[in-house]
């Protein structure tokens, strides 16, 4: 399992949002976290990798595990992230850095690899996710959909063993959405992803499994046709009923 | 109403301060005992010896009397604004003054008295050519001083501080008239005089130009107080040598002409002006940046010595510290003048860009700070590589702001000795009688820094992110 997860506990004050999370990922699979807003999916994302902690529970990714109430900037969290890559849904790429330089950034400075090895990775990160002649723009020079493209190349130069995407395309027009559903369709099986999404269309076509949170709780947890189709909770047949 | 007025005007100064009721009569209260200066043991009252010549005259011209304090270097331009009728304040008779406002009969006569550390080998102006003498701006003493050009001048605002430099080792001596010296340099164990009698001087009272009857009334009401022993008996309760009324020797050279050398002690200014202002600056960007850094990513001990930093160098006014660095502190830290000047300045300006960084810092948003710790940056990787470079460009425009604002608050630095453009041009206005020229080459010079600053911050902001680099990348 390149992802398990055992009881996962976490509060904002009085109000529980992750309430006893199981789960496990085998390496390569990839999984689109679906269910309505407050749900706790994008929480539980980022506790995978450190960014929020969480109150009681265990979670062991990329052969490290992660304790309870770890502050976001603990160095010990270091060997985690160069290992789990996220992609947020605001890109945060870096305004004062190019594409290229934003991609090269973690790759010299966290891995300490050589400027040409990083770059010539970066050069082919970027014509995969089709802007490479876009490296030596900077941020605001680009499109969104560019700008995400350049945020997943970025986190993939690390070679992570888990991609973690936080509603990717949700700040995005419906053209832009289409690029970067494709540079996702094409990376799914290469990497180990983990997806929260409201694009019902990709998590069905592209997801090894489904996953519905509702309120701090995985409702259903099976393969798209299983759980779209035929979903056991009363919850998640509302949800997918809602659905267009 | 306006008539009145018009009438006024042109009746001259005996009418006026007859109209007026009063006499309204001017001096600086930091000159101290025994001039103008508050009564210690009830500070509402004026005490002084020139206080008890004001109210015999008054007596004699048949009017009250009234005290407007105002800054001693600037009394000449004051009066001849119309602040107030006269200067009964140690206004000493030089031409360049004659030439400019009318002048009284001395009612004091003193000598220029020469005062060094005990012991010391130099004790004339000959011997002191290359060396440090200190004096106040725009008097006698400096001009004086001034026939010697080898001689470095140290000018000073107030009459304690030539001497504490001098016992200090700042300067080799200092000449100042007797009335001074006796009280505020030979009080002092360490210090004697050298030269008693390097030149004479006379005290006289200012009047505006147009106010001839008032000088007549003046003169007449000085030479009976004079007659009647009633001068001699005020110098004596103060403990002064007794004085003889006679007209000034007129042995000075001339008035200085606006020449070319006068501009070149402008650029010299100017240049000190510049190299305060930028090493103050280099001074204060790196410490605003540690500031900055300790109140928002340090502990609570950084935290805390940050913040009250911060809030105890803005809160306090810089010439007070200024004041403290150069002369309080003299007894633990000896700095020079102009050291002390950059420091002072740089130590206050830090307070204000540790505002400017911390601003700039938290305008970041939030999510440049994840996505840097989420690639697995160090905190200083991230600072350094992603935030501070976002930072420094939202903080250039505030920092420009900062510098040209520093350019011209170094001309506060004069109070600690240092003699930079706005000191330079207040010493060439007293010498040539003249603001107008000094003055505008005064700002013309600023003006002429501080402009290609702002135009090359400008071309900054754009380098570092204007729509210019980007349509070019």
């Amino acid at each position: 399992m390149i992802l398990s997860v055992k009881g996962l506990e976490k509060s904002f004050g009085a109000r529980r949002v992750l309430r006893g999370i199981d789960a496990e990922v085998s390496a390569g699979e990839t999984i689109a976290l679906v269910g309505p807003s407050g749900g706790g999916k994008s929480t539980f994302l980022r506790c995978l990798n450190g960014l929020d902690s969480f109150d009681a529970g265990a979670v062991q990714i990329a052969g490290l595990s992660l304790a309870p109430r770890a502050a976001p900037d603990a160095p010990a969290l270091r060997p985690l992230r160069a290992r789990v890559g996220m992609v947020f849904q605001g890109f945060f790429l870096f305004p004062n850095l190019t594409a290229l330089e934003n991609i090269c950034l973690a790759p010299l400075h966290v891995r300490q690899e050589p400027l040409d090895v990083v770059e010539k990775r970066a050069r082919s990160l970027l014509e995969r996710v089709g802007l490479a002649d876009r490296a030596g723009s900077r941020p605001a020079m680009l499109s969104g959909g560019q700008q995400q493209r350049v945020a997943i190349a970025r986190a993939l130069a690390m070679q992570p063993e888990v991609l973690l995407l936080d509603e990717p395309t949700s700040a995005l027009d419906p053209e832009m959405r289409g690029e970067v559903l494709a540079v996702l369709r094409d990376l799914a099986g290469t990497c180990t992803m983990l997806v929260v999404t409201h694009e019902m269309g990709f998590a069905r076509n592209v997801a090894s499994r489904i996953w519905v949170f509702d309120e701090g709780k995985l409702v259903e947890d099976g393969p798209p046709a299983q759980v779209c189709d035929h979903p056991r909770s009363e919850r998640a047949r509302a949800f997918f009923h809602a659905q267009p | 109403m306006i008539l009145i007025l018009l009438a006024l005007l042109a009746s001259g100064g005996v009418a006026r301060v007859r109209a007026q009721g009063e006499l309204r009569w001017a001096g600086d209260l930091q000159g101290g005992e025994p001039y103008v200066f508050r009564d210690p043991r009830h500070p509402s009252k004026l005490v002084g010896f020139e206080v008890e010549l004001a109210r015999a005259l008054v007596r004699e011209l048949g009017v009250r009397e009234r005290f407007v304090q105002n800054d001693w270097s600037s009394l000449v331009p004051s009066l001849e604004r119309g602040d107030f009728d006269a200067i009964i304040n140690g206004l000493e008779d030089t031409p360049a003054l004659r030439g400019r406002i009318l002048l009284s009969k001395p009612y004091f006569t003193f000598a220029e008295q020469l005062v060094v550390r005990r012991g010391s080998p130099r004790r004339t102006l000959a011997q002191l050519e290359g060396r440090r003498v200190g004096t106040l701006a725009s008097s006698l003493a400096h001009s004086i001083l001034r026939a010697h050009p080898r001689i470095e001048i140290i000018l000073y605002g107030g009459q304690e501080e030539p001497y504490r430099d001098l016992q200090l080792g700042r300067t080799d001596a200092v000449l100042l008239d007797s009335v001074i010296a006796v009280r505020y340099g030979l009080t002092k164990p360490d210090l004697e005089l050298a030269d008693p009698d390097v030149a004479r001087g006379a005290y006289v009272i200012g009047l505006r130009k147009g106010d001839g009857d008032l000088l007549d009334a003046v003169d007449a009401a000085l030479s009976k107080l004079d007659a009647i022993g009633e001068l001699k008996a005020i110098y004596a309760r103060w403990h002064l040598p007794a004085p003889v009324v006679l007209a000034p020797a007129a042995d000075e050279p001339p008035p200085a002409r606006f020449d070319l050398a006068q501009v070149a002690l402008f650029l010299r200014g100017a240049c000190v002006t510049l190299v305060v202002s930028f090493l103050a600056m280099a001074l204060a960007v790196p410490l605003g940046l540690a500031l900055a850094l300790a109140r928002l990513y340090g502990g609570p001990v950084a935290r805390f010595g940050a913040h009250a930093y911060v809030e105890l160098w803005r809160g306090t006014p810089v010439l007070l510290q200024l004041y403290i660095l150069y002369y309080g502190l003299a007894p633990l830290i000896h700095l020079p003048a102009l050291s002390a000047a950059i420091l002072g300045l740089g130590l206050n300006y830090g307070a204000y860009e540790a505002e400017v960084h911390r601003a700039a810092l938290l305008a970041i948003p939030p999510g440049q700070g994840e996505a840097a710790a989420a690639l697995g940056l160090s905190r200083w990787q991230a600072l350094r590589l992603v935030l501070l470079p976002q930072a420094l460009r939202t903080a250039l425009p505030a920092m420009t702001n900062d510098l040209i604002s520093l350019l011209k608050d170094s001309s506060l630095v004069s109070v600690i000795t240092v003699v930079e453009l706005t000191k330079q041009m207040t010493i060439t206005a007293v010498d040539v009688r003249s603001w107008a020229l000094p003055g505008a080459l005064c700002a013309g010079l600023y003006f002429a820094i501080s402009y290609p600053l702002a135009r090359l911050a400008a071309r900054l902001e754009e380098r570092l992110g204007g729509p210019a680099e980007l349509a070019a990348a």
